[in-house]
């Protein structure tokens, strides 16, 4: 039994976009430790998008591969969160400059890592066993990312009057991102019907848990619920998926099939 | 607010002594240091400075602060009376062939 090609791609994408955005760190961190553990991440998510995309361009054929599906698929093709996508700066025209945000990218890495323990636990049941085994090895890697962004949410959050307001800042701004992932796309229905999928609604309380208890320690305050509610995984992007996007795929795409 | 103060993190954050102990290895050894703001915070800097090479199973760190260290000026009282004490090697004795590698 194969996991839905969408349904893939939406837990590639994920992966891909935020592996792609915490690689931008690659240099840059705000020390050098920090840098290793935030190109460490990016990798990790790399890794695991690159064994989702290999399982579906075996479904995809027609010459898919790993590459071109990461490298040639535009915007209206990607299935990620609008979350993953987002800048590592307090939200701004996606044409503006402004300096990376350390918060916002710890606080988003702990939404995600918050919700990706509960996926791919509940994914190592999956009907689609290769889908099984990518989950069994994504969990370990996405516990340690939890681990790492849970430990500096507490240092930010009730650290300094500074990092705090950053981090209760990048909080207010991330958190509804996170209504996007209780409510249903077509590629998730589908694999929830066949077997290989599962049932989102059902991690939510889980979730909550886990964000409201961190929070607790780290002196942090939940924003309200509510607003819009983003649709990237179901195509409907952020004006930011097209520069992430444009900057991961200009190789590629002047110099097809380069190696080195 | 405290934002007009920027200490430089590595100024206020105390160094940390790394050791690993490999899969094969018995004894944790020494690959570097580092500075962090407490041991556990020490602890995962060095998980994914010394360890993302599959270095290691298992990670101590130390503050620096606790080490004594031998002077590098006592080298000649400390060190150099042992340079001419070849019979503390055991390498004078014939190891009978039933013996084996040992």
């Amino acid at each position: 039994m194969n996991a839905p090609v969408d349904y893939l791609l939406h837990l590639a994408d994920n992966a891909l976009v935020l592996g792609q955005r915490n690689a931008e760190w690659c240099g840059h961190g705000p020390i050098l430790e920090e840098d290793i553990a935030l190109s460490n991440n990016s990798l990790d998510l790399i890794g695991q998008a690159r064994m989702l995309y290999q399982h579906a361009a075996e479904q995809i054929g027609n010459g898919a591969t790993e590459d071109t599906l990461a490298y040639f698929r535009d915007v209206p093709d990607f299935r990620n969160y609008t979350l993953c996508e987002l800048p590592h700066m307090p939200l701004m025209a996606a044409t503006s400059k402004g300096d990376r945000d350390f918060a916002m990218t710890i606080v988003r890495n702990f939404l995600y890592s918050s919700l990706m323990v509960l996926v791919w636990d509940q994914l190592q049941a999956s009907k689609d066993t290769q889908l099984a085994a990518i989950a069994a090895k994504s969990l370990k890697e996405v516990r340690y990312h939890l681990r790492h962004s849970r430990d500096w949410l507490l240092r930010l959050g009730d650290g300094t009057d500074a990092s705090h307001a950053k981090a209760q800042a990048a909080l207010d701004q991330l958190l509804p991102y996170c209504q996007e992932f209780w409510t249903t796309s077509p590629q998730e229905t589908a694999a929830l019907a066949n077997g290989t999928g599962i049932d989102m609604a059902t991690l939510q309380t889980d979730w909550n848990q886990i964000v409201d208890e961190a929070l607790q320690e780290a002196t942090l305050k939940r924003p309200a619920a509510g607003g819009f509610v983003p649709t990237g995984k179901q195509g409907l992007h952020s004006e930011h998926l097209g520069f992430v996007l444009a900057e991961m795929q200009s190789l590629a795409r002047q110099h097809p099939g380069a190696t080195w | 607010m405290n934002t007009t103060t920027h200490t430089p993190a590595l100024k206020e954050w105390p160094l940390w002594e790394v050791f690993v102990r490999s899969k094969q290895g018995l004894e944790h050894k020494h690959c570097g240091s580092l500075h962090a703001s407490d041991a556990q915070h020490a602890l995962q800097m060095a998980r994914d400075v010394y360890t993302r090479r599959q270095e290691g199973v298992s990670i101590w760190v130390v503050p620096s602060a606790t080490i004594s260290a031998s002077e590098p000026n006592d080298k000649g009282e400390f060190f150099e009376p042992a340079s001419d004490k070849v019979y503390r090697h055991p390498t004078f004795y014939v190891i009978p062939d039933e013996v084996g590698h040992m």
